[in-house]
């Protein structure tokens, strides 16, 4: 194969064929990733037998079916050997890197999946200066072993998951795809009387958590017909969710969320949360701050709710994979005080989302309290009895920007409030809501989520977090130093939002993440999520704007100016559409006025 | 054309049965001639006609129609095997469904249908064959106990409308071992139907030890939770009567409350054949007393007296580590495989048919009746001329006096009495019990080389002789794993041979992963086998193909249960004691 070896340096993939095909030493090395793979090491099996696997033509078989298929001619080629070797897959398909959460100064680059070898410099280079410096120069959240915990790494979950995530390799992947293998690991108390009402679940940390309830009377696709880039067939099963918070009630259960809790004896866990915590802890009790936990670059490790149950005692709230990731991070920079205890009460307290205008009178009917703003301002937090059930936590914000309240229940309560809440709630129209409601409402209102939006090597400065961070709170905490300067100089990037709108939800190409922003017809930098906002009509995708110099592609400062001056254009699978940048949310103006009606409307109905 | 499979002498029993009842109802005798059979042939018939010799055809015919003019004991080739010989449709008509004449049948359909030609495709063929087929593997890591078991594979063929076979499969929770039984019914599914949901519960009392029993006995009393005596293992299509569920633990618990008051205080080991015995002997005679105590819910009482009349053989095995003990009634049969060390099969036989081939069962239907019955208790191979297996479960008709029989009848439903079957008493009929449901228990202590057993109903072993039943299980068992890997070590191979190679092997290895289940795969070559021992698909498809009401004249119902013993396990039992 002369021609072939002269011309060939580089792969050649047949995805359909699922083979590769490259030059090796004047002759031919083909391999591919086959639909049944065999997993090994996960029944306790001493791992030296890697040199001993025989070779396995008949697994081979569909393979050189299509390598033969692709190049017949190789037909009369002697073979030299089949080389039977294993490789090493991880649960999401992505390698695993980064410090050891439970031994300090352990580092960790393993499971790449068979890309070891594309792979190899980046990740040394990461992993070096990891070691070195205490973090890389990229966001490697995604390939992080801290993104698992010691829940991921059962053998018979492994085993399973392997076997889907390999066959994966060269097949589409498309997004908002769950894995099916190693599920309904982890579930709330209500996971049945969820799904019996029609949720979809998909999975995070190894926690169900539903994406959208399927009426009764309707269809979904097929889980292989519903793959798609384009505009997906929960559509409108979404919409009448979000409808449905906006104008009444939804309940969402939540309880995948990270939840500690942080107690002292005397004021060691407010000392040590002002000098983790970028904003003002020290409030009264009852009052929950949002706050970011930044490195010494002023980057986010993580995006919190806390809540001050007491003079000693705090309530953290952050993302559901932020477990492993935080637990160590906290331990990593507390204090090592016997009188300063850290607990993981994830698994405690179910969580429910109360969304809409009508929470407010569902609530006080099961509390017999008054819910109004004046009784309980936004952004506070209660212990309170629901129905027959005492000791709610209930808190006034629900993590979209909607009104409504975020329920922390005891699990044993869990159903009983559950119910009382969706009994009570059928006069205001109270219906079950998922993820995908939640994320429509989360992104029209700007709300950036850490692991999309934010990541280590983001500020709260350039996400419009300024409000989240008390500079002079008399306290030096992690990455005041960072903030101050880049205060100071300005920042590189800035997160906005932009409002497609010339795209077609129904006939063009979706956008998902990763979409190119293009400024005055110059590249300037991705998106990092989207969603189709059922207020604006529009779709919204959130992305970070660079302004890279002419001359040399450096990275300058990034104004308000700036972001408002330029045309934008999303450019989604090489079609760009316009759109609007906004540093600000947009909708106010919108639901404000839909609430109007909607009271007057209901006042008209009486209760 | 071949001739469909006629096994053993049991068929040849063309002669009329004297002293049958009048047919009620007449049916226009045919006077037609063999030509209007064979031109304008109905879609039906055409269907098996390849099947059937020019020269039997007269036979068929001649004996269709002798059957409605005298409505005796019909005799076209196969029907002749009727496990009872008395079967006049009358008595299906209340006992089954109703079934029409197989004859009036094709003559109906002979406008209906234009002749043609028509074959089921093989995806048709196998779904018809995999329609109630179950496999159950034992859990692999099950901690505790290391299952000699490995797993089963069961499946049945119907060719009864519906079928009277049944199966059953469970794991005993109170003691240890595993039970798996299949049951042949006859005259109706109602007994065998019975007996598949119930033997097994008995079979588990009678081996559970005094403390449980009490303990299990407290809990009904109290009001406490059971405890799980077995873990069924069951096809979606098997069912349980929930009707008669009250009724059925009722007997038992007065079963087991009687084991409870025998207990003589020394807690002997239980021994597995008497228990077996017992628990035979103690359920048909729980069948017996239901049907003649009734029931006052009239759906209930009538189905206890549809269990007693009709009747089911049973052959059950019991394994626990390397003890297999099998209890047979009747004339299925348990076949062990036994695989020689030259890799070579060959059947054991752990059962005896009792039937008229079987010289001691004949010797001992004639001990227990007295001399001057001794010519009339067989006849024709069948107990009193009617009934061919010699042991079996209900057919009170065969146990009960005279005397109880007619009172029960008199005092049963009209359903009942207006059932000349059930109210015809068998000719000769002096000294009952002609009858029992007493097993014949063999014990065989398993060895390596033991690799499965098969149990299954006479559907089966009428059709196939027992060598290659073991022969082709066997082969099937282990060709997936006999495939040798290939390795090019050495030699010169290009690309293009091997994947000539391979694609050769995937085709060979997919041909015998067509059946997943070791008893389909038996099924398929028992209804498709050509006279060289191959699956012939069109033998297949036409015997697949024949209506409901014409099946049973090819074959009967099928039922097979090929259980896969884990010789790692045994010859480690065998290690351990030496």
């Amino acid at each position: 194969m002369p021609v072939f070896c002269q011309l060939c340096w580089s792969a050649i993939v047949d995805a359909d064929g699922r083979i590769y095909i490259r030059n090796w030493q004047g002759g031919i090395l083909s391999g591919g990733f086959e639909k049944n793979p065999k997993p090994i090491f996960t029944e306790g099996k001493n791992q030296l037998e890697i040199q001993n696997l025989r070779e396995d033509w008949d697994h081979f078989e569909p393979l050189l079916s299509s390598l033969l298929r692709r190049m017949p001619v190789l037909e009369t080629l002697e073979i030299l050997k089949l080389v039977n070797c294993p490789e090493t897959f991880t649960p999401d398909m992505k390698c695993i890197m980064g410090e050891s959460p439970v031994v300090q100064g352990y580092f960790v680059l393993a499971g790449m999946n068979s890309a070891g070898l594309s792979l190899g410099g980046g990740a040394g280079k990461f992993l070096a200066e990891w070691m070195v410096y205490g973090y890389p120069t990229e966001n490697v959240w995604e390939l992080d072993l801290q993104r698992f915990g010691a829940l991921q790494s059962s053998r018979t979950f492994l085993r399973h998951r392997v076997m889907e995530v390999m066959p994966l390799m060269y097949d589409l992947k498309v997004p908002r795809w769950d894995f099916q293998t190693g599920r309904q690991l982890r579930t709330s108390p209500l996971y049945d009387r969820l799904d019996a009402q029609g949720a979809r679940w998909m999975e995070k940390h190894g926690f169900e958590r539903p994406k959208y309830f399927v009426p009764p009377n309707k269809d979904l696709l097929a889980l292989e017909q519903s793959k798609t880039f384009y505009k997906p067939d929960w559509f409108d099963i979404v919409e009448s969710e979000v409808k449905c918070c906006k104008e009444a009630v939804c309940v969402i259960d939540m309880s995948s969320f990270t939840k500690f809790e942080i107690t002292s004896t005397g004021d060691q866990a407010l000392e040590s949360l002002q000098y983790l915590f970028s904003n003002d802890l020290d409030v009264p009790v009852g009052h929950i701050v949002h706050t970011g936990m930044l490195n010494e670059c002023g980057g986010y490790e993580n995006d919190c709710s806390i809540a001050r149950l007491n003079k000693r005692s705090f309530f953290m709230i952050s993302p559901t994979d932020q477990q492993v990731h935080c637990w160590a991070w906290l331990n990593k920079y507390m204090p090592k005080d016997s009188n300063l205890l850290l607990e993981d009460v994830t698994w405690k307290y179910t969580a429910l989302n109360l969304i809409g205008p009508r929470a407010v009178d569902v609530l006080s009917e099961l509390s017999y309290a008054p819910m109004t703003p004046d009784h309980f301002p936004t952004l506070f937090c209660k212990e309170m009895s629901v129905g027959y059930a005492n000791g709610i936590r209930v808190m006034s914000m629900t993590h979209t920007g909607e009104p409504g309240f975020m329920l922390y229940i005891p699990i044993e309560y869990a159903l009983h409030v559950y119910n009382e809440v969706m009994s009570v709630g059928q006069k205001y129209g109270i219906r079950n809501a998922g993820y995908y409601a939640l994320r429509s409402l989360r992104i029209e209102k700007f709300f950036a989520f850490w692991g999309q939006d934010l990541n280590t090597l983001t500020t709260p400065l350039e996400c419009g977090g300024e409000s989240r961070v008390k500079l002079e709170k008399g306290i030096d905490f992690i990455g005041r130093d960072a903030l101050l300067q880049q205060k100071q100089n300005g920042v590189y990037k800035r997160l906005a939002m932009f409002i497609l709108d010339d795209h077609d939800t129904d006939l063009d190409l979706w956008p998902w993440w990763g979409e190119p922003i293009y400024r005055n017809g110059k590249y300037a930098g991705k998106t990092t999520s989207s969603a189709y906002s059922y207020t604006l009509e529009r779709h919204v995708c959130l992305g970070y704007v660079h302004n890279f110099s002419e001359d040399n592609g450096e990275e300058q400062v990034v104004t308000a100016d700036f972001i408002n001056r330029g045309e934008y254009e999303i450019d989604i699978a090489g079609h760009r559409f316009q759109a609007k940048a906004k540093l600000y949310p947009v909708t106010s103006f919108f639901t404000h006025k839909r609430r109007k009606d909607d009271v007057e409307l209901s006042d008209f109905h009486g209760k | 054309m071949e001739r469909p499979r006629r096994a053993g002498p049991r068929s040849c029993s063309p002669s009329p049965g004297a002293g049958m009842p009048p047919r009620r109802q007449g049916i226009p005798v045919r006077t037609s001639s063999l030509p209007l059979f064979s031109d304008a042939m109905p879609a039906p018939t055409q269907l098996f006609f390849p099947l059937i010799r020019n020269c039997e055809l007269s036979r068929i015919y001649g004996t269709a129609c002798y059957c409605h003019h005298k409505h005796l004991c019909c005799s076209p080739p196969y029907i002749a095997q009727n496990r009872l010989r008395y079967t006049p449709h009358p008595a299906y008509a209340t006992f089954c469904r109703p079934r029409e004449n197989w004859w009036q049948y094709t003559q109906g359909r002979r406008y209906a249908s234009t002749p043609q030609k028509f074959y089921l495709t093989p995806p048709q063929v196998n779904s018809i064959l995999k329609a109630n087929e179950y496999s159950f593997k034992v859990p692999e890591f099950d901690g505790k106990n290391v299952s000699s078991i490995l797993g089963f594979d069961s499946n049945q063929l119907p060719a009864n409308a519906p079928i009277e076979d049944r199966r059953s499969a469970a794991t005993c929770l109170q003691t240890r071992g595993m039970l798996l039984g299949v049951f042949d019914g006859h005259a109706g599914c109602a007994c065998s139907q019975a007996v598949s949901e119930r033997l097994f519960y008995y079979i588990a009392v009678s081996l559970l030890p005094h403390e449980t029993l009490l303990e299990i006995e407290n809990a009904v009393e109290s009001g406490r939770a059971l405890l799980p005596i077995l873990q069924w293992h069951k096809h979606p299509n098997d069912y349980f009567s929930k009707e008669a569920s009250k009724l059925y633990f009722n007997s038992l618990r007065t079963y087991w409350q009687e084991l409870i008051d025998l207990n003589t205080g020394e807690s002997a080991d239980i021994d597995v054949k008497e228990a077996l015995i017992n628990a035979f002997k103690r359920l048909d005679n729980d069948i017996s007393l239901e049907a003649q105590v009734g029931d006052p819910n009239s759906f209930l009482n009538y189905l206890v007296l549809r269990v007693a009349f009709s009747g089911a053989t049973a052959c059950v095995a019991h394994v626990d580590g390397v003890d297999l003990h099998v209890a047979n009634t009747g004339d299925s049969r348990a076949m062990l495989g036994v695989q020689e060390e030259d890799g070579s099969w060959s059947a054991v036989t752990l059962s005896n048919d009792h039937n008229a081939q079987n010289e001691r069962e004949l010797e001992r239907l004639k001990l227990e009746h007295p001399k001057n019955e001794a010519k009339s208790v067989v006849k024709q191979d069948r107990l009193l001329g009617l009934l061919m297996p010699f042991r079996a479960f209900g057919d009170v008709k065969f146990k009960w006096s005279i005397d109880l029989q007619k009172r029960v009848i008199e005092s049963g439903p009209d359903q009942l009495n207006d059932n000349e079957y059930t109210k015809f008493i068998p000719p000769n009929y002096h000294t009952p019990p002609y009858l029992t449901a007493e097993p014949e228990v063999t014990y065989h202590r398993l060895r390596p080389q033991d690799k499965f057993l098969v149990l299954a109903t006479d559907g089966l072993w009428e059709t196939m002789h027992r060598q290659d039943v073991v022969r082709i299980v066997g082969e099937y068992l282990t060709g997936m794993h006999q495939q040798q890997p290939i390795a090019v070590g050495g030699y010169k191979v290009t690309l293009g041979q091997m994947h000539g190679l391979l694609t050769e092997r995937r085709a060979k290895m997919s041909s015998v992963f067509e059946d997943q289940n070791a008893a389909t795969h038996l099924i398929r070559h028992a209804v498709g086998n050509n006279e060289f021992g191959a699956v012939d698909h069109e033998r297949l498809s036409k015997m697949l193909s024949l209506p409901e009401e014409l099946a049973r004249m090819y074959r009967d119902d099928i039922t097979i249960i090929v259980v896969q013993f884990n010789s790692h396990v045994v010859g480690a039992y065998q290690n351990q004691e030496q």
